[in-house]
């Protein structure tokens, strides 16, 4: 199931100063992230894929269509190609009213769906009002809202929580989060922002002026060093994934145990026992013991194997070690003195320590 | 208050106005959302053409109309022998020398609102399933209906307020085109009715008012409905 490809794609077209050239498949489930800095050419390439612009050359097919093919002189126009787009802005209708928007592209076989995906955006108290009268954050539920509401053979967002303060972005990234794991659509996922990549990417497609750099699963991508620097660089990052099994109230903290039955106790998490949550831990902080220390502020220690170090290629005295827990990966930024000194070398047993603060977790 | 003759030229005149607006309507968005959206050669002239009744003088666009829709006249011909219909001397023909002279308004306040209607929306409405005419009927005429109103007032104002026009092509028929300023016209030129062609006047300058005030109002209350901000 996971290894088909909902969306392949082999595509070029000239775009100002550079050629937009590029070849990707999309799995059929998740959320592949199309990662880049601005002018890189992810919004162009979104654009070619829903047909708003053509392409020079090449061709786009999802599932067993043809969406595009130059050669055979395919062009689906946009209203018939089954996608579901949400731009960076919302482009709400200003003359209809929330409920108008989100049942414009609804078919009559979606009504099911209506009250269902209303309540998981949470935008019930909003139908009948005007879009004029929605915050940034609520306009943005809504557009997403509308173009699921469309069923969608694949969902199209374009860096959607743009313009928005922190707040109102973790917020939406929550509901992001949520709707990505709920519904069965592929998702394509524009965005320039590791942390929000790193929060709900399965997949991530690295793309540099109008290229492929590198392709694959986002836990694989992260742990590879020579990416460092497109990945965040001095903000880089790793995840690891566990359960929730066990909620401390009297300290306020969440129990999570990892596949490997390791445990770590992060601050409340409101989600019931066995969830599935996401960490994300910067490589700054992580620290590096031979032996368990006793007398130390951190609580989290994890069991862990150097796999592989580097220079980092950010700052000429931190070394870059990536290091294997359980089946997981973690990456650590340490000075190169620490790694001489402490002989942290590839095969090295050691302990992972953890601050607690680092922990976030927006699912 | 109004004397029969008065109330038939009143009558009359919002019949004709009416129907000019009535049938530039249709063919005046389509020529304006063609200029507003498209680009093609010819583009200017196009322009250009529909612009000349506003440039011209009426006689002219009257002598004209009575070259191509009088009896002799090729299309003239054509609409008397094969559908029976007969502009020249008419009220339909009045109807339409005040459709073409209001033409050029029409196209202008439609194409403007055209041209404000964010494109993005339209492609946002593509991209949820609508075809090209949903995306027009849904999106893009509401949206520009503040100016689709206003060009439809002033056009209609315009209608009601053609001389030289309809009195070369349709002439000075009452009953059938004497119109408000036909009949205005008839009085100025018949000695001792200085009293009845001052109550025409004041009657043009009411209805005059009056359409103003209406494309105003309706105007506002379309924008308003776009441009609701907060509770």
């Amino acid at each position: 199931m996971t290894s088909r490809n909902a969306l392949s794609l082999d595509l070029r077209k000239r775009l100002g100063d550079f050629t937009l050239e590029m070849k990707l498949e999309v799995a059929a489930s998740g959320v592949t992230a199309l990662f880049g800095e601005s002018g890189s050419g992810k919004t162009s390439l979104l654009r070619l894929i829903a047909g708003l612009d053509r392409p020079d050359a090449g061709h786009v097919r999802l599932d067993q269509r043809w969406l595009t093919h130059c050669q055979r002189g395919i062009a689906v126009p946009v209203h018939r190609r089954r996608l579901g787009v949400v731009f960076q802005e919302p482009r709400l209708f200003p003359h209809y009213r929330v409920r108008g928007n989100l049942t414009y592209g609804m078919p009559r076989a979606g009504r099911g769906r209506f009250d269902d995906l209303v309540a998981l955006l949470g935008i019930e108290p909003l139908l009948e009002r005007l879009p004029g009268t929605l915050s940034g954050g609520e306009a943005r539920r809504v557009a997403i809202g509308r173009a699921l509401l469309t069923q969608p053979r694949l969902l199209l967002l374009d860096e959607p929580l743009t313009g928005l303060d922190g707040e109102r972005k973790q917020e939406l990234l929550r509901y992001l989060v949520r709707l990505t794991r709920e519904i069965d659509i592929p998702v394509l996922y524009v965005s320039h922002d590791t942390q929000e990549i790193t929060a709900i990417a399965d997949h991530l497609a690295l793309i540099d002026s109008g290229r492929l750099v590198a392709h694959g699963s986002l836990d694989a991508l992260l742990q590879r060093l020579d990416l460092g620097g497109r990945l965040g660089g001095f903000d880089a990052a790793s995840r690891l994934c566990g359960k929730i099994t066990a909620q401390d109230a009297h300290y306020a903290l969440t129990r999570i145990t990892l596949a490997d039955g390791q445990t770590l106790r992060v601050p409340r998490i409101d989600q019931p026992l066995g969830s599935e949550v996401r960490l994300r831990i910067g490589v700054r902080d992580v620290a590096i013991a031979l032996a368990m220390p006793a007398d130390t502020s951190y609580r989290n220690g994890l069991f862990a194997r150097i796999v592989d170090t580097a220079p980092s290629i950010h700052d000429p005295s931190a070394q870059e070690l990536r290091l294997a827990v359980g089946e997981q990966s973690l990456r650590a930024r340490l000075t190169r003195q620490a790694c001489d000194e402490m002989q942290l070398t590839p095969g090295r047993e050691v302990i992972a320590l953890i601050r607690s603060v680092a922990f976030e977790a927006p699912a | 208050m109004l004397s029969d003759a008065e109330w038939q030229a009143l009558a009359l005149s919002l019949k004709i106005a009416g129907s000019a607006v009535g049938w530039t309507l249709i063919p005046g968005i389509a020529l304006a959302w063609l200029l507003a959206r498209h680009e093609f050669r010819g583009k200017s002239l196009l322009d250009g053409v529909i612009h000349l009744p506003l440039v011209l003088p009426p006689v002219v666009v009257g002598y004209l109309l009575l070259l191509a829709l009088g009896r002799q006249g090729w299309l003239g011909h054509w609409l008397q022998a094969s559908l029976g219909i007969t502009l020249p001397f008419t009220w339909q023909g009045a109807a339409v020398a005040g459709g073409v002279m209001a033409f050029p308004l029409l196209v202008r306040a439609v194409r403007l609102s055209l041209e404000a209607v964010d494109p993005k929306l339209e492609a946002a409405a593509a991209t949820l399933g609508a075809g090209r005419w949903r995306v027009l009927f849904t999106i893009t005429l509401p949206l520009a209906l503040p100016g689709l109103l206003t060009g439809s007032v002033l056009a209609f104002a315009r209608a009601l307020s053609e001389f030289g026009a309809t009195i070369t092509f349709a002439s000075n028929i009452p009953g059938e085109t004497r119109t408000l300023p036909l009949a205005l016209y008839t009085l100025i030129q018949t000695p001792g009715k200085e009293a009845a062609a001052a109550r025409l006047c004041a009657i043009s300058i009411a209805i005059a008012m009056l359409s103003l005030i209406a494309s105003e109002w309706l105007a506002r209350r379309a924008r308003r409905r776009l441009q609701e901000r907060d509770r």
